[in-house]
């Protein structure tokens, strides 16, 4: 049975390209300069000037929206990147080398990996190297290593069994060029399923970081700062809490559809158990 | 014993109350408050959550601040001075005893100065008593305290909540027992919650109106409005958000002191940091700030404009703020005079309360219309010490100088501001040895103006002090000469 | 079994002291000490010093990472810099926070997730499947930082049913206690439920179409009975796997959610340890979770283990 394209995929995918097109448009227009203040005109609630309203600077919070999208998508994006460049080959090693001492060391700093409070590890990153964008990129990606590590190790498992592989064994070929032609292709499916999900749970840990004060320093907008920045005001101006918050959990939501769409579109049998 | 005897008070207390409960006066308060002091023992840390909560209610000094920030007579009823300006000689107030029913006498003023200049001394204010060679009994109620040199400033130094009277039977639990002299006694303390104090019966003074305080620490601004407005708390000193005050000053339940505080807030400027070197630099950074625009967006609408560092409140301050103008077009000027026409670029760490944080993202704007770019990194207050205070290693900060009277700090080089200059220093040393007010006023007025017009810093404005009560609630402090919530004369009214 | 025991005990231990020297030397680089903040800015530099001789860091780092290590071995979690009170007292206290707040999130989960994910399984595809597969994933989208602002925008300061924030301790009563504890923890719980629901879904879906099941249904079982004796039965091991990683992550995720209502709880602890820099205090806290979690994956481990052999072998 070939998957098909679900509504699901449809409308997470509309939403994520909704929100990568809006943070690359910012990049040449919006509807106002996103670090312009005009203090006297603060906390304006939504008109036809400023679509969002203004926050406790006067600064357009549409425009801020569009360009923390920028910020929340780099952020998340890179940190799967380095989740996936450390945590593909490492599982690809550790099955490849399956039941040996590699796998066992591999294994077992996953498992401590995954024994840390994800959070307050971030929190300390941050006090050793100061808090910027980078630092919670960093943070965020190394949690993501033993996430792919495992699940490309699992799905590596599988296929180190079959029976075109052992016939690239035979015929003498290594174990990395084995790895790296045959199985890493053959796990990608899986892998971007899970990228997808990554990046939505990356974005959510942008959006707590800099929350706590941890992530993109100003004047560089971000939906989590936006945030903590509303919350003494929210019970004067609903409206700077509301937009930055709506922001995040379309664009997660987006890609948690996105993703579940691509699964049941690249992995068939997962279907019916994961919808 | 000790406790059965609190115990018998407290039935006492409850049997008082009950009979009177027909007239229903409220004989407890609670205080909200930001920070949770970290330990009670105000004689060796910096933190000024504990003088919140202990300055005059559990510990005194020989002398005090009033709520106007003059010094007034404390555990010392009076004092002579010798006309070399040498010798202190302090009479102590009879009958005064600590806590725990020892009585407070002249060992114990010398045990707490000379605990607090000893060599081991972890007093965070150590520079205070720097002036005192020796600390004499002649009696009981006579101490005498020799300098080394005259100190205009003594009896303000020994006000402070580091220079308060302690005993040496109760110091070993001082940090989490206090036991001083004062009107109001340590009851408990919940950590990460609150502290109780109860009335001292045996108060040698006025004793205090109220029956029991608390104090409940809510660090963030949110609870603390919500905790205000559902009257959790009576009483929040030093309010942590200034957007919220409009809600309670139109609010009948409520009241809102708007008073003063001893805290300069000052764009700090590295002066030994090209190209803030030049004068000329830190001219041009003066003038392309709107100090009002600052107060409007971060303090919304509280705070008062200084134009150099000294409070307004002060008898001796000089309005220097047309030195420093608001004029964007000299600014720019400036900077093309001093070399760059283009501007530059510079750091501004800043440290997180939110006068800095706000007040930090406003001024990197108004720099940056005059083509001073900065690069804003956010900072916990341990490593703003590290690298900007001790570290040096900062373009520009933001800070409130909350210690009262803090001047001098331009006369010393290694200051974090890197400022040098042998005429202000000069200054300061002739302020030291003068105690004739209309001369000290004098040379205040003339070290106002030199580091004004060296821009040494970008001076911003005065911290306003914001307290929010019950409406019903006399007798609090609108200023804050000094970080304290003296509860001895607060009551409720009917 | 002994053996594999013996050997995931070898493994624990190994994990244990990588994560005590991992934590001690993080956060050993951090800059900042603890005296010079205690102190402020006008402190002298003897002053400074005369701290931390009795705090006793001048000592060097090896030597106090064995002090510290020596005492965790024997209960002892150090004394706090801040506070000069026992590090293990001021966790306790925070514990009773902290525990109260990560169970009651659970239940609350629980509870929703439960019929939620029954329903959506039993009956797939129905409106009621889309339904709560819908409030799901928005379940899940939703920051609960947000989530507990708008709560307290709603219930606190417009409605005024709740406080915003704060603990008054357990002495005043256990309904004050577990008001102050409600919205913090349905904060919580709203992503834990939604994916709670959606793996209780999906689990029973798995085992409904098991061969077992069909042969219950053959042997004249109703659906309602062969839901309750078999399939939940089954669907049960997913579903409680998750409960526990839940927990954990609730023990020490909460940070966010205690800033946001001012709970004084474990989470609050290490965040001000860390501004602090009482680091005695911030090593002792996160070694105790990892211990946790680690000793919690041993238990899981050793009970999949007794359950499948097989499983003896392979890891």
């Amino acid at each position: 049975m070939k998957g098909r394209i679900s509504r699901s995929l449809w409308l997470g995918a509309a939403l994520t390209l909704a929100f990568v097109g809006a943070a690359l448009l910012s990049f040449v227009w919006t509807p106002h300069d996103f670090a312009a203040m005009d203090i006297p005109n603060k906390l304006q609630p939504p008109s036809a000037v400023h679509w969002f309203g203004t926050d406790h600077f006067g600064r357009d919070i549409f425009s801020m929206v569009m360009v923390g999208a920028r910020t929340s998508i780099a952020v998340a994006l890179v940190a799967v990147g380095i989740g996936m460049a450390l945590g593909v080959p490492l599982g690809l090693a550790a099955a490849a080398r399956s039941g040996g001492l590699l796998d066992e060391v591999i294994m077992r700093a996953n498992d401590l990996v995954f024994a840390f409070p994800a959070l307050l590890i971030a929190i300390l990153i941050t006090a050793v190297f100061g808090a910027s964008a980078v630092n919670a990129i960093i943070a965020i990606g190394i949690f993501n290593i033993p996430v792919f590590a495992r699940l490309t190790r699992g799905g590596a498992l599988s296929l180190w069994k079959r029976e075109y592989i052992l016939a690239a064994r035979v015929s003498g070929k290594g174990a990395a060029r084995i790895s790296f032609e045959h199985i890493l292709p053959n796990i990608a499916n899986l892998l971007i399923v899970q990228g997808t999900i990554q990046f939505s749970l990356g974005i959510l840990a942008e959006a707590g970081l800099s929350y706590v004060g941890l992530g993109a320093q100003p004047p560089t907008p971000s939906w989590g700062r936006m945030l903590a920045d509303a919350q003494t005001l929210i019970g004067l101006a609903p409206h700077i809490a509301i937009f930055p918050g709506l922001a995040i959990v379309f664009t997660v939501l987006g890609l948690n559809l996105m993703g579940d769409g691509l699964r049941d579109l690249l992995d068939p049998r997962l279907r019916r158990a994961r919808t | 014993m000790r406790r059965v005897r609190q115990k018998m008070i407290s039935a006492a207390a409850a049997l008082l109350l009950a009979a009177g409960a027909a007239q229903a006066q409220r004989t407890d308060i609670t205080v909200g408050m930001q920070l949770e002091p970290p330990h009670l023992d105000p004689t060796s840390a910096a933190a000024g959550a504990i003088d919140q909560v202990t300055y005059a209610n559990i510990f005194e000094g020989l002398t005090r601040f009033a709520s106007d920030g003059s010094i007034v007579p404390g555990l010392a009823e009076s004092w002579e001075i010798s006309g070399d300006g040498l010798v202190y000689t302090f009479r102590l107030r009879e009958g005064v005893k600590f806590h725990d029913g020892t009585t407070m006498d002249a060992e114990d003023v010398k045990f707490s100065l000379d605990r607090a200049r000893g060599e081991d001394s972890q007093n965070a204010q150590k520079a205070l008593f720097s002036a005192i060679a020796e600390v004499n009994v002649i009696d009981p109620l006579t101490v005498e305290i020799r300098l080394s040199q005259p100190n205009g400033n003594l009896l303000f130094n020994l006000a402070w909540g580091d220079a308060v009277i302690v005993a040496p039977e109760s110091i070993a639990d001082i940090k989490t027992n206090p036991v001083g002299t004062g009107p109001f006694r340590f009851s408990n303390w919940v950590q990460g919650d609150r502290i109780e104090i109860v009335k001292n019966p045996d108060y040698w003074g006025t004793p205090a109106k109220l029956d029991r305080a608390t104090f409940k620490f809510i660090s963030d601004p949110t609870a603390a409005f919500a905790a205000v407005m559902a009257e959790d708390v009576d009483v929040f000193t030093g309010f942590p958000a200034p957007e919220n005050l409009g809600q309670f000053e139109a609010d009948a339940r409520f009241q809102v002191l708007v008073g003063s505080t001893e805290g300069e807030t000052i764009l700090s400027t590295n002066n030994k940091m090209p190209p803030l070197d030049d004068v000329r630099v830190r001219k041009a950074i003066a003038h392309a700030i709107d100090r009002q625009a600052i107060i409007d967006g971060a303090m919304f609408g509280y705070g008062t404009p200084i134009g150099t560092h000294f409070a307004p409140h002060n008898p001796a301050y000089v309005d220097l703020t047309s030195l420093s103008q608001y004029d964007p077009e000299l600014s720019r000027k400036l900077l093309a005079e001093a070399g760059y026409p283009d501007g530059f670029t510079t750091t501004l760490k800043l440290p997180p309360p939110s006068y800095a944080r706000r007040g930090g993202e406003i001024i990197a704007a108004q720099l940056a219309a005059v083509g001073i770019k900065v690069e804003i990194s956010n900072l916990e207050w341990a490593q703003w010490l590290e690298q900007v205070f001790r570290g040096k290693d900062y373009g520009l900060t933001i800070v409130s100088h909350t210690e009262p009277f803090d001047i001098g700090i331009y006369a010393r080089p290694d200051y974090y501001f890197q400022y040098d200059n042998p005429a202000f220093q000069g200054l300061m040393e002739e302020l030291n040895a003068t105690t004739e007010p209309t001369k000290r006023a004098a040379i205040l007025g003339a070290a106002q103006a030199i580091i004004a017009r060296d821009y040494v810093n970008g001076y911003l404005f005065q911290l306003a002090a914001l307290t929010v009560a019950n409406a019903k609630v006399v007798g609090l402090w609108a200023n804050a000469p000094t970080q304290a919530t003296d509860l001895t004369a607060v009551y409720w009214e009917d | 079994m002994l053996r594999y025991t013996l050997k995931r005990l070898l493994s624990l231990a190994i994990s244990l002291a990588v994560a005590s020297v991992v934590i001690f030397v993080a956060i050993e680089v951090v800059p900042g000490d603890p005296a010079s903040y205690m102190l402020g800015i006008n402190a002298r530099p003897d002053t400074v010093a005369a701290l931390r001789e009795e705090l006793g860091l001048n000592m060097s780092p090896p030597e106090r990472y064995i002090a510290w290590v020596g005492g965790l071995l024997q209960g002892d979690f150090g004394t706090s810099y801040t506070y000069r009170t026992p590090v293990a007292e001021m966790i306790s206290e925070r514990l009773w926070v902290s525990l109260p707040l990560a169970l009651f999130a659970l239940a609350l989960s629980t509870l929703v997730a439960f019929p939620a994910g029954i329903i959506a399984a039993t009956r797939r595809g129905s409106k009621w499947d889309l339904g709560i597969m819908g409030v799901t994933q928005l379940g899940i989208a939703v920051p609960n930082f947000w989530f507990a602002m708008l709560m307290v925008l709603v219930f606190a300061i417009n409605l005024r049913w709740f406080s915003a924030g704060g603990f008054p301790g357990w002495d005043e009563g256990l309904f004050a206690g577990l008001k102050a504890l409600l919205l913090p923890a349905v904060s919580l719980a709203l992503p834990q439920a939604s994916i709670l629901a959606r793996v209780m879904r999906s689990a029973l879906l798995d085992t409904l179409d098991e061969d077992f099941i069909r042969t219950a249904r053959a042997k004249g079982l109703t659906r309602r009975q062969v839901l309750r004796r078999h399939a939940l039965r089954n669907a049960l091991i997913p579903v409680l796997t998750i409960i526990g990683l839940q927990f954990s992550f609730l023990l020490a995720g909460a940070i966010i959610i205690e800033n946001v209502f001012f709970l004084p709880g474990l989470g609050r602890l290490v965040f001000q340890s860390i501004s602090a820099r009482d680091l005695i205090v911030v090593e002792s806290v996160v070694m105790l979770l990892v211990f946790a979690v680690v000793v919690v994956n041993f238990a899981v481990d050793l009970a999949y283990a007794a359950i499948d052999p097989r499983l003896r072998k392979r890891r």
